[in-house]
């Protein structure tokens, strides 16, 4: 009995050790982590750490800025929390700014949401028009005023836009008999999206079967609707996407291009689609800057130079965000200034150089990086130039709370069955019913 | 181990510490002291216990009780995630139009079709292999681990995998229908190819975890039922079928109900599976199974009113298979 009795006390002195172990782990976990959030608060190493949240690839951090930011700040650290896909990073965002909880002190906020965000959210954020050295002049009217609110508050700065071109495959388009100099490229499909079609067909007869004219209906139909005024809201705020011509023609255009062959079934970003970049299957893709990284992450390196890029038949915006300062981050006045240090035109000068990311600056337009800029797929041609032309000409776009829902559904559940063998009428029904759906509160 | 009965608490029964002693040599101090101890010995006794359970209790109120009652709250509201706190009465329309709702009973359709092809393949090939583990096996250890690993893996992990294997253009499987002159399936965009590989999915991560629920179960029959069954003439199969089968009955049940709830709870694997990376369960909604629906709607639209309704209705269809479960089994047990 006494040897039990001690044998149990041994083993309670074992389990009481290795909890104790396992709770000093923990203890040691955590005094780490307020070694780095200490520190956010300016204590133990002096250094206040700016939090950034993320989503995709925003090259701040490839392009250098923290770096020199914390060069210039020798009390400021940077640290930033990437989502990959912004589909996953907004619900969370959405989520932790109703509950003013676990927000970093910068957050990113997509082009496709800030609508939502600065109608919905504006007072979780600090107003950044009031940050000195901030002017609204100094960014592109439209972009500046998407993330404004009707009082005037700022919700977020514009990092970078979209100005769309096409981008093409020279030697593919040579194969098909049609020509490879831009400004003749430019000249087949200039001012219509139909003409853009009957080039794709030209292709089709030319190319033959193997390769497709372009990427995915999902990038087509998004290239169109991009260079529309109006596409799922009114000016007004009323859902009108069903109604607007503009849309349903972007649709049609794009089923019957699918229909005919003339785009590859594919969703774009996906593995599949990744992978028919490496294989040189498509001629033509919607082309922001930022695409051009993508080509060239996911291309074999014989494809460096095939590339070339050409004005889109109507500019058009894709992407872009802003970063807001939420009011419940630990830094607010710190990450105001950082903020407005990073989205200044200079720093989207470089940002640009190294990532693709167009400025949304037009001081920016006019600096060494943006004008000498060369990309390795494209050869010589001056993208810089190329792309600022198209910023020049983007339409102020209206856009809506729910832009995202509405052209997921179009894409989503609607062209991308016409790849399928589905026929037009039935994917509009199928992607129209899920979007009233979807909206329906 | 010994219990020392000195130190324990005494007998429940009031006033022990008065009634002891009829000696009467206590000073009335003493008998004071004895019974304020006493009293706090019944305190003990009676309370403790409760705070001993309430870490569960708690726990199960903050996790559990508050989010099924604001669940119910917000199911009878118009509200959005974007403004969780502005709430509008909704009474009970949030449940009535689930009945004209096509994309609930399309996800109930899917989540009963896709429920049914993963569940019963996969208990029938656990039952295969926990029967083939049960033999004398040199190293069955080792095949055991081997079995619980894919159950260890991350869903996230294996599904993109899958998706990889179950690419229409570059995926393995088509390569290898390909290979002997098969045609190409388009695994993600129609009905039941793309319902066939989320249950594959499924069945490759739960086949091994309830084999080994099997193979525990058979080790529990005794011996000497195999061996007068053997010493009947019955064959290995015949044994499987009058001696194991029965025996396992009752474990069959459980795994059973287990594997029920977790179909229709199915989520992960068909999130991942979606090419479109969204929550719709494919371009047609074709494997859109309710545990999806209800995120869609709750995290992507962001309507929580419609979300906690969908939840709520999903709780009681659990609610109404747990029955059926349950009178089943005891028509089942009545039956043996």
């Amino acid at each position: 009995m006494r040897a039990a009795r001690r044998g149990s006390a041994r083993k309670a002195v074992v389990v009481a050790a290795i909890a104790s172990l396992g709770a000093g782990l923990l203890a040691g976990c955590a005094d780490d982590g307020k070694d780095e959030d200490g520190s956010s608060s300016g204590d133990s190493s002096g250094k206040t750490t700016i939090t950034l949240g993320l989503f995709g690839t925003m090259g701040f951090k490839e392009a250098g800025l923290y770096e020199e930011y914390e060069k210039l700040n020798p009390d400021i650290n940077i640290e930033e929390t990437v989502t990959e896909r912004n589909e996953n990073y907004y619900p969370a965002l959405v989520n932790h700014l109703t509950t003013e909880s676990g927000l970093q002190d910068v957050q990113a906020i997509e082009v496709g949401n800030i609508a939502e965000v600065v109608e919905t959210q504006a007072d979780k954020f600090v107003d950044m028009a009031k940050v000195e050295g901030v002017q609204p002049s100094s960014w592109l009217d439209w972009k500046w005023k998407q993330g404004v609110t009707k009082d005037g508050q700022a919700v977020g700065l514009g990092t970078d836009i979209g100005p769309m071109a096409i981008c093409y495959r020279k030697d593919l388009f040579e194969k098909a008999g049609l020509p490879t100099d831009r400004d003749e490229v430019s000249a087949l499909w200039a001012g219509d999206w139909n003409k853009f079609i009957e080039a794709g067909e030209k292709y089709k007869e030319g190319a033959g079967e193997d390769t497709y004219f372009m990427d995915s209906p999902g990038g087509l139909i998004n290239a169109i609707l991009s260079s529309e005024e109006e596409k799922f809201y009114d000016a007004s705020g009323k859902v009108i996407y069903k109604t607007n011509p503009a849309v349903k023609k972007a649709f049609d255009l794009t089923a019957e291009a699918a229909e005919k062959d003339l785009v590859q079934a594919q969703t774009q970003f996906q593995p599949a689609w990744e992978q028919t970049i490496s294989n040189n299957l498509f001629a033509t893709v919607a082309c922001p800057p930022w695409m051009l990284g993508t080509i060239k992450a996911k291309s074999q390196p014989e494809a460096a130079g095939q590339w070339d890029v050409a004005a889109a038949p109507k500019s058009g915006n894709w992407g872009g965000s802003f970063l807001g300062v939420p009011k419940s981050g630990k830094n607010v006045e710190e990450a105001q200034k950082f903020v407005a240090w990073l989205t200044a035109p200079e720093q989207q000068a470089k940002l640009f150089a190294v990532q693709g990311s167009f400025p949304s600056a037009p001081a920016a337009y006019k600096l060494p990086q943006v004008t000498d800029a060369k990309n390795e797929m494209t050869g010589d041609s001056p993208i810089g130039e190329i792309f600022a032309k198209a910023a020049e000409s983007i339409p102020a776009q209206v856009i809506g709370p729910k832009d995202q829902i509405i052209q997921q559904g179009l894409t989503d559940n609607g062209v991308i069955l016409v790849t399928q063998g589905k026929s037009p009428e039935e994917a509009w029904e199928n992607a129209t019913k899920t979007i009233d759906n979807n909206l329906e509160k | 181990m010994t219990t020392r009965h000195d130190t324990a608490a005494p007998p429940a029964k009031g006033g022990a510490a008065p009634g002891r002693g009829p000696g009467g040599a206590a000073s009335p101090g003493e008998a004071r002291k004895r019974a304020r101890l006493s009293r706090r010995w019944q305190r003990d006794l009676r309370w403790s216990p409760y705070a001993f359970v309430s870490p569960f209790f708690l726990l199960f109120a903050a996790f559990g009780l508050f989010p099924l009652l604001y669940t119910g709250w917000a199911s009878l509201h118009t509200v959005e995630l974007t403004a969780p706190t502005e709430m509008e009465w909704a009474g009970l329309d949030n449940f009535t139009r689930i009945f004209d709702d096509d994309f609930f009973w399309n996800a109930a359709q899917n989540t009963l079709t896709i429920g049914i092809i993963s569940t019963v393949p996969q208990l029938l090939m656990a039952m295969g292999l926990a029967h083939i583990l049960n033999y004398k096996l040199r190293g069955s250890t080792f095949y055991r681990v081997v079995m619980l690993a894919p159950y260890a893996t991350s869903i996230a992990a294996a599904s993109l995998v899958f998706v990889l294997l179950f690419g229409r253009d570059y995926g393995m499987i088509n390569w290898a229908l390909d290979l002997v002159g098969l045609d190409k399936v388009d695994w993600q965009s129609d009905k039941w190819p793309s319902q066939i590989a989320v249950s594959s999915i499924v069945i490759w991560r739960w086949t091994g975890y309830n084999a080994l629920i099997y193979l525990a179960a058979m080790q529990a029959i005794p011996q000497d039922l195999y061996e007068s069954a053997a010493l009947d003439g019955a064959s290995r199969w015949r044994q499987f079928i009058h001696v194991t089968l029965p025996q396992l009955r009752p474990t069959i049940l459980f795994t059973v109900v287990v594997s029920t709830i977790g179909a229709s709870q199915l989520f992960g694997e068909p999130l991942l599976f979606d090419a479109n990376k969204g929550a719709s369960g494919g371009s047609q909604h074709q494997f859109q199974t309710l545990g999806l629906y209800l995120y869609e709607q709750g995290w992507i639209n962001q309507h929580l009113g419609r979300a906690s309704a969908i939840a709520w209705t999903m709780f009681l269809i659990l609610i109404v298979i747990g029955l059926v479960n349950y009178v089943i089994s005891r028509r089942l047990r009545a039956s043996s």
